[in-house]
């Protein structure tokens, strides 16, 4: 089955084809077979190989494919399967074929004028994942950034999906994705290429080779910019994440690429392709390793940023984009454990991230699917009555997301911040901790306004209510399970009375092996611990009760109608101004439009105006006019008198002569 | 004191670049015709003191061969001319403007 | 004395060339190609080929320029009208600055070619009749047949070209 291991990210790009060709007017069943059977047989080959794989890890194991180029620079299309890219082969694979499944509900009938988009929403999506699978699998960069632009260009394609809607939107923010995402590809590349050109060649295994004491050492070495090699490409790779995995200050695209249909947002923006800049930081963890002051920043950056979009997402009305800032929040928590130096447990909450994060937007997308579209959750409320699968679903992946006990995100956020504080970064354990408070705060609060209190739509959509059919339900229900049970992979010493159960991290711990550090948390007082888990329990459930309370029964006082908002109507009216701001998202997108998009308008308009308009029409025009002026007196020359001709024989023989004598 | 070769090469130039203005210049017909000749004779020169100079009898020969196709086109040409005089009645080759656009 | 005769006689020759070329009456032109073909003769025989010289004068001179005057006098072929050609200065101009550069260009080449290159004594050869019949008999028998030929085929194209067009009106040449 190993030996198959190239067949994985192939099939979905097979499948893609296969149902782009198809065409809008193919008979759904026939695009479903081929578009779910796709990620459905990577799936089973996935979990084929992971089996086998498990035998014989930790050894890493490479597939050839074909040598893709020839001559003096070799990189083979090959696949790499170590343990990262197991973990991350099961997450794409798993929650990927789900959400194809879950698809087919929700995409099976859109409103005009997209009735024929189902075709095209498949050979896009499975698209995506073969390109995300490239991605992960790949042995080299280059494959990986086949992969990574790959992706890249899938959400494009599928935030922009609605691309007939009168106000422009998805078109827009499809570009604004695109070229956010642009910059830090560019970033990349030029990390990339520096590597290809120090070491000559790509492959991940060569390069971060820790035993290779030449290797280490080039790292050290003064690179550009006053940096070391390692600081150098370290920093480009971190851009290009920022930009894929929308960290301050390239995550701008990702609210607006709620745009798209809500599949969409489940695995692109929520469990996969922006956990890519994760993976990317984690794979080449050594540099990082040996670069002590890009690593900070990478925490740094994780942190604020984690914070930052958790401040947003407290006062954001559109259901989508809560969970939108809440991702963005989530993916700082990543960043913050990678840059701290606790690698495994970054991955530990990409892979418990994965399950409740996309389980929230699949529970979200039931939701609007049951209301005919709406979004807005001050016109919701009281769901639960009429969409109860949805709503426990929503509830456990709401608890997970806000670490509560016994959720998988509790373990998971909590290995982050113990390993913060494991490395001596108490401050941004402290940042870490108050993120958790409010995350806790805006999941309860998303839950509460959308589920509980009294219905606040209109009298039609309360007659459209209804629950999702089973083929939405069932993967609700999967990864419902996914987000109770996946934390219980990474029980940490402490909860397991001595007993080595942290089976994540022992998995994991191969690819960061050689780096000091890694055992912090191991050396860490286990009173200091304990101390530790219980702040941030209490804080995630002081942060939960307080929308908690207010939605709860308790307070009879307050008029069903008024429940919900009145939460809202509060914050704004005892802090108007911190209201505001968070309101209108710190206007960073007005601030990026005058200081950037703007001027670089303008500049584009000159372009094509002036240099393009004038300059090289003008070249070419009086090219044009001097060969027709040319022609016109050439016209003198064609007498049609023999003599003239020959007269011009003769001067040639001359020049001829000329030519030889002279 | 001998007549150096280059003498009799730099006659033969002469004369055939004289025969080319006119062949050039000319608009009678027959004119042309004869300028045609005066640059056969020329190269019929310098054959023959090329022939002289390398001591070959080649040049001579092809002299012989030349003089004998001369006959010939002269032959034809001037029939050819009778014909378009008979057709057109005149032989100013500015008339005969069949190929101009 | 060759010198003083080739002077003589190039000079004569160039003075009726520029005549034929440039003289208005196309009978005054036939004329002085006969006097620059006799010159040309005198230079073969000085040169050492008599044979040629004779038959130059028997056949270019006796036969062709013979031929050309009859064409002249059966076409009644006038002067060039006097005025001269209208807006083919340029071109006039053109050819004879052409002509005067591509003789210079030949002279310059002969010149760095040949400097200081004298004949080497006439030998026996070269000049009999004998050597000329043989050579011509034995290895250039073919181009003698093959000229014979030709003449065959110039003499019936010339007598079609030249007859009565046939009886019906309107045939083309």
């Amino acid at each position: 089955m190993l030996d198959w291991l190239w067949l994985i990210p192939l099939i979905p790009l097979a499948s893609a084809a296969v149902t782009g060709l198809l065409g809008p007017r193919a008979p759904k069943a026939a695009v479903t077979t081929v578009a779910v059977g796709g990620p459905g047989l990577a799936l089973l080959l996935a979990l084929g190989s992971l089996w086998e794989y498990a035998a014989i890890a930790p050894e890493p194991v490479t597939r050839t494919l074909y040598a893709w180029t020839a001559g003096t620079i070799e990189i083979p299309v090959a696949f790499l399967l170590d343990p990262l890219s197991a973990v991350m082969l099961f997450v794409v694979t798993f929650v990927g074929f789900w959400i194809h499944v879950y698809s087919v509900g929700y995409m099976g009938h859109e409103p005009a004028p997209y009735e024929h988009s189902y075709q095209r929403f498949f050979a896009y999506l499975n698209l995506f994942m073969a390109a995300m699978l490239l991605l992960i699998l790949g042995n080299n960069f280059l494959v990986s950034f086949v992969g990574w632009e790959g992706v890249g260009l899938c959400s494009y394609l599928l935030i922009g999906f609605y691309f007939q809607n009168d106000d422009r939107v998805p078109p827009q923010a499809g570009r604004k994705a695109f070229i956010v995402n642009r910059i830090g590809d560019f970033a990349f590349l030029v990390g990339m290429l520096t590597l290809f050109s120090v070491f000559g060649t790509l492959e991940y295994l060569e390069i971060f080779d820790a035993h290779n004491a030449a290797h280490v050492a080039a790292f050290g070495e003064p690179y550009a910019l006053g940096l070391t090699l390692a600081s150098f490409v370290a920093l480009c790779l971190f851009i290009g994440a920022t930009g894929k995995s929308a960290q301050i200050p390239l995550y701008v695209w990702l609210p607006d690429a709620m745009a798209g249909p809500t599949p969409v947002s489940a695995l692109i923006h929520a469990a996969t392709m922006v956990t890519a800049g994760v993976y990317i930081v984690v794979r080449t963890n050594l540099i990082f390793q040996l670069a002590g002051g890009v690593s900070m920043l990478v925490a740094c950056i994780g942190a604020a940023t984690a914070l930052f979009a958790a401040t947003m997402a407290l006062t954001q009305t559109d259901l989508k984009k809560v969970l939108a800032y809440s991702t963005v929040s989530q993916l700082g928590y990543m960043f913050l454990a990678a840059g701290v130096g606790a690698y495994t447990a970054a991955i530990f909450h990409l892979f418990t991230h994965a399950f409740f994060k996309a389980l929230l937007f699949l529970g979200a997308g039931s939701v609007i699917h049951a209301l005919g579209g709406e979004q807005d959750i001050r016109k919701m409320g009281g769901l639960r009555k009429y969409l109860p699968v949805t709503w426990v679903t929503f509830w456990i992946g709401s608890a997970a997301l806000a670490g509560l006990p016994l959720f998988s995100g509790f373990f998971s956020k909590d290995e982050i911040l113990a390993g913060a504080w494991a490395h001596g970064h108490w401050f941004l354990w402290g940042i870490g901790a108050l993120t958790a408070l409010l995350t806790a705060f805006y999941s309860f609060r998303l839950l509460g306004l959308t589920f509980h209190g009294g219905f606040r739509g209109t009298k039609q959509e309360r007659e459209h209510l209804h629950e999702s059919p089973a083929v939405m339900t069932v993967p609700l229900g999967i990864l419902a399970v996914g987000a109770l049970g996946a934390g219980y992979l990474g029980i940490p010493k402490v909860l397991s009375f001595g007993a080595e159960l942290n089976r994540f991290h022992h998995w994991l711990e191969p690819v960061v092996a050689h780096l000091s550090g890694h055992e912090a948390v191991a050396h860490l007082a286990v009173r200091t611990e304990w101390l530790l888990m219980g702040a941030t329990t209490f804080l995630a459930l002081l942060g939960a009760a307080i929308p908690g309370i207010f939605f709860s029964h308790a307070l009879p006082r307050f008029q069903p109608d008024y429940r919900g908002t009145a939460l809202d109507d509060g914050f704004a009216y005892f802090l108007p101004k911190v209201y505001t701001v968070l309101y209108f998202k710190y206007w960073v997108d007005e601030v990026y439009d005058k200081l950037i998009v703007r001027p670089l308008r303008r500049l584009a308009e000159f372009f094509w105006k002036f240099v393009d308009g004038i300059v090289i029409e003008g070249a070419i025009r009086v090219g044009t006019f001097l060969t027709e002026l040319a022609g016109d007196f050439g016209r003198f020359s064609t007498t049609g008198n023999v003599r003239d001709y020959l007269l011009y024989l003769f001067l040639g023989i001359i020049i001829l002569f000329w030519w030889v004598f002279v | 004191m001998t007549v150096p070769v280059t003498w009799y090469l730099l006659l033969a130039a002469a004369l055939f670049a004289i025969g080319t203005a006119g062949v050039l210049t000319r608009r009678n017909g027959i004119t042309i015709f004869l300028s045609i000749e005066l640059m056969l004779n020329a190269v019929n020169l310098s054959f023959v003191a090329y022939s002289r100079l390398l001591d070959q009898l080649t040049g001579q020969l092809v002299v012989f061969f030349v003089l004998a196709v001369a006959a010939a086109e002269a032959a034809v040409g001037l029939a050819l001319f009778i014909a378009i005089y008979r057709h057109r009645r005149t032989i100013d080759i500015n008339r005969m403007n069949l190929m101009r656009w | 004395m060759e010198v003083a005769i080739f002077v003589i006689f190039a000079l004569l020759a160039l003075a009726s060339a520029v005549v034929v070329v440039a003289h208005r009456n196309p009978v005054y032109s036939t004329i002085s190609l006969v006097v620059t073909l006799v010159s040309l003769a005198v230079f073969f025989i000085l040169l050492g080929a008599p044979f040629i010289a004779a038959l130059q004068i028997l056949i270019y001179t006796g036969a062709i320029l013979v031929l050309f005057l009859f064409v002249i006098m059966l076409l009644n072929v006038s002067e060039e009208a006097t005025h001269p050609e209208s807006g083919r200065r340029i071109q006039r101009w053109l050819a004879i600055l052409g002509a005067v550069t591509f003789a210079l260009l030949l002279g310059l080449g002969v010149w760095n070619g040949y400097r200081g290159t004298d004949f080497a004594p006439m030998s026996e050869e070269l000049v009999s009749l004998k050597s000329l019949a043989s050579a011509l008999f034995s290895e250039y028998l073919l181009p003698f047949e093959i000229v014979g030929l030709l003449l065959l085929v110039a003499i019936i194209a010339a007598t079609v070209l030249a007859r009565k067009p046939p009886r019906e009106e309107g045939s083309t040449p």
